[in-house]
């Protein structure tokens, strides 16, 4: 018989199986179609999106649900510039992905070819790494190179254009196991010196805590760091990101810090006279006033990307490495500190401060996730968009385990949640939720299809205040009330847009509704569901740490006076 | 990136608003005129990949920094260890800008993939040594005294016609500066630098 040649397309396929990959999100097109073919022919399932950024966040949720990375492939031009923004989110968040654009052939690059893009060129900077292949003798290297820098060290996506010529012409390069970067270092343990500077630092410490970030999530370190929390007796507080690394219901466990996490974690870190940050980065929404953060308190940082290293603060001791060792190489080295008043005075600002929000006026959104949470919500995967809908998730919907709480954090974007609900779900088989404004919801709703198509046990939960709600709580608060660009009139009847897709959908308007509402989304399980919440149009988030102001100017409540606009990052 | 592209392009503006300032820090730029801070040197070496220097230019240009000078040539290689020719590349940069944010610049080129170290050697003891060509008007009258520059700095005359000729001066960069400067009145045609190349002392790591 005769034996098909095998193409670059072919290649680049074989070269997926051989990683392990299991499903594809992408979208085609003329300069991607060799690979297309070759995908008629390979037991990797591919998904059809409707719109390419959904395609990037649903692999980004798979990659965030389970630590493996997602794979997206999409055309030239267009279809590659409609993946930045996942990129983007990808990089910041520290997410492993492979984005695969189809390219013009090589012999018309740069020559403003139908639909070609200098897609390399626009992605430099958000992209851990990236590929133009020129030969199709590199595909088996760039393939293997690709996933190594994806999912090692500080994991992020990787970017690889493939002009047509290459994909659709002969590939026999042989597949390739083994990486050669001269220029690619990941620590792994820290120096052991170091790790007994940092051990002799909280010895010392009478209030320490420990402040835990994704890269606890990544690593895996949750059980390595609740070992130390108790061995030390010492709080825990945790970044957006980095809930579910240590159980939120655990006694230590001051859940979220930063600008609207919660009094007492805050306060506990403005008391604390020791800090380690454990896969954190000190982001301007975490420190608020640099100046004044943790200024009295010894601080170590333990991350595996040394360029975090005094980047935003100067920490006493850094630790570079994988987050999980370097917290089991510290274990031994510590012993029980003398924390009893320290909690005391925690455990004092928790019955003091608790989340609290106005029980009157209508249904809130606050009371949705808090009944979220106690009905199930904490065995199921949530994802969230981002707004309001998403502070108050991260408020009440408590994680307690790893790899169950998926939002975009670094770059904050809209849009991210209902896809990457997607992907998770898909991943995982396990009921996923989706926190989603309705805002957001509309800006990647058209993966509505794609859901129902697959039939993912995907939950949206629809958080509708008729506002982009963040947008207008900073309005209200900081410039006079005076609303631009912020209420969402014109919004969509979302049950019925939900049913055009074949996906059933209950509204609830009064707190009475509510668990019926999600007892029967818990139970659907026939595809897709959708729950929509009508709440109350212009309730605030709070506790909120103004932008720039140090974590001691927190409120609780809305001031009566007005407030200053603020001064930080955004 | 595009202002140190802008110099080059322009070659008479790099001479024109000289003015002597030797081994003060921080120092006047002679194309803006502009007391600038004082320059940093850092050396990479890099995989000699396509889009490495696009990458390199842009940790830079997000932060804001001018680059003032970047040379790029191939490294050494060595068939015993691997290495084979075109593999990989040095770079030179000489850039100005906040202090505080070097350490960052540093820490996020040695992050790119295709950059096997970069070293900050301001302040350090090292060799450094720069290249200018310069096109003179020299008729008659002033050849003598454009010669007799060339002999004090040790340049060398490379090409001679009636009415120019061009000078060779190799050098650190503080010399290259003062040898423009006086040259800059007999009327510069044109000037090419190299930007600065370097080597660290001793047994020390470039
Ligand atoms: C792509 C994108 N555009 C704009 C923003 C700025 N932004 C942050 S929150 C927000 C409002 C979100 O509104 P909605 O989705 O209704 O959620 P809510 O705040 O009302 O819960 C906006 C516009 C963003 N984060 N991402
Ligand atoms: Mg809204």
């Amino acid at each position: 018989m005769l034996q098909k040649t095998t193409s670059g397309g072919d290649k680049i396929i074989q070269c997926l199986e051989r990683e392990g990959v299991e499903v594809i999100y992408g979208y085609s097109g003329g300069a991607a179609m060799p690979i297309f073919d070759a995908l008629v022919d390979s037991k990797i399932k591919f998904v059809l999106v409707r719109h390419e950024q959904g395609a990037t966040h649903m692999a980004d949720g798979y990659a965030r649900a389970t630590g493996k990375p997602g794979v997206v492939l999409v055309t030239s031009g267009p279809g590659a510039t409609n993946c930045v923004t996942g990129l983007l989110t990808a990089l910041m968040d520290s997410v492993p992905m492979i984005v695969l654009t189809g390219q013009t052939i090589t012999p018309m690059l740069g020559k403003d070819a139908f639909q070609e893009a200098d897609v390399t060129g626009i992605t430099y900077p958000v992209v851990k790494h990236s590929y133009l292949v020129k030969n199709a003798a590199d595909i088996p290297r760039v393939m293997k190179e690709a996933f190594y820098i994806a999912t090692s060290g500080r994991p992020g996506p990787v970017l690889i254009d493939l002009p047509k010529d290459i994909t659709q012409g002969p590939c026999n390069a042989p597949m390739v196991d083994e990486v050669h970067l001269p220029g690619y270092h990941i620590p792994g343990r820290a120096d052991s010196e170091l790790i007994k500077k940092a051990a002799a630092i909280i010895s010392k410490s009478k209030k320490p805590v420990l402040y835990v970030g994704h890269g606890a999530v990544i690593s895996g370190a949750g059980k390595a760091i609740m070992l130390l929390a108790e061995k030390l007796n010492a709080p825990i507080v945790n970044t957006l990101l980095g809930k579910g690394a240590c159980p939120e219901d655990h006694p230590l466990n001051q859940g979220m810090l930063g600008m609207h996490g919660t009094a007492y974690a805050n306060k506990t870190v403005s008391g604390c006279d020791m800090i380690m940050a454990i896969g954190a980065r000190w982001d301007d929404r975490i420190t608020g006033k640099l100046s004044e953060f943790c200024k009295e308190a010894t601080k170590i940082h333990i991350d595996i990307d040394v360029a975090e290293f005094n980047k935003i603060i100067r920490p006493d001791v850094s630790l570079a490495g994988d987050a999980k060792m370097v917290v089991e190489d510290l274990l031994p080295l510590v012993g029980k500190l003398d924390t009893a008043d320290w909690l005391k005075d925690i455990n004092g600002w928790r019955k003091q401060f608790p989340l609290k929000y106005p029980k009157k006026g209508g249904l809130r959104a606050q009371y949705v996730l808090d009944r979220l949470d106690k009905l199930g919500g904490r065995d199921c995967i949530i994802t969230t968009d981002v707004g309001q809908h998403q502070m108050w998730a991260a408020q009440f919907c408590l994680t307690t385990k790893n790899r169950h709480w998926l939002s975009s954090g670094g770059a904050g974007t809209m849009g991210f949640g209902f896809p990457a609900a997607i992907g998770a779900a898909m991943a995982t088989g396990k009921p996923t939720w989706c926190v989603v404004g309705d805002g957001g919801f509309q800006m990647t709703l058209c993966e509505l299809a794609t859901a129902a198509l697959q039939k993912v046990p995907v939950k949206i939960l629809i958080i509708n205040n008729s506002y982009l709600g963040m947008i207008r709580q900073w309005q209200e608060l900081f410039f006079d009330n005076r609303l631009s660009g912020a209420d969402l009139e014109g919004n969509p009847d979302f049950v019925k847009l939900a049913a055009a897709y074949g996906v059933p959908g209950k509204r609830v308007k009064r707190a009475g509704d509510v668990d019926k509402a999600i007892k029967w989304a818990m139970a659907y399980n026939d595809g897709p569901c959708l729950v929509e919440a009508e709440v109350v149009k212009d309730d605030n988030v709070f506790p909120m740490i103004p932008a720039g102001a140090p974590l001691t100017g927190m409120i609780i409540e809305k001031p009566k006076t007005k407030m200053e606009k603020p001064t930080g990052s955004t | 990136m595009t202002a140190t592209t802008d110099k080059i392009s322009k070659p008479e503006a790099r001479g024109a608003k000289f003015e002597l300032d030797p081994g003060k820090a921080p120092r006047r730029d002679i194309v803006t005129d502009v007391i600038v801070q004082p320059l940093h040197t850092i050396s990479l070496l890099v995989r000699n990949k396509p889009g490495v220097l696009c990458r390199v230019a842009m940790v830079f240009a997000r932060r804001g920094y001018n680059l003032e000078s970047l040379v790029v040539s191939p490294a050494l290689w060595n068939a015993n260890d691997g290495t084979a020719p075109g593999e990989f590349s040095r770079m030179t940069i000489t850039c100005s800008g906040d202090p505080d944010a070097l350490e960052q610049i540093i820490k996020q080129l040695e992050k790119l993939i295709d950059v096997v170290h970069a070293i900050d050697h301001t302040g350090q003891a090292v060799i450094e040594s720069e290249l200018a060509l310069v096109k003179m008007k020299a008729g008659l009258k002033d050849r003598t005294e454009i010669l007799q520059v060339a002999e004090n700095f040790k340049a060398k005359v490379v090409d001679y016609s009636a009415e120019s000729m061009i000078l060779r001066c190799a050098g650190e960069t503080e010399k290259l500066d003062a040898f423009v400067g006086l040259l800059k009145p007999f009327g510069i045609i044109e000037l090419v630098r190299s930007g600065k190349i370097l080597m660290a002392r001793g047994l020390e790591e470039t």
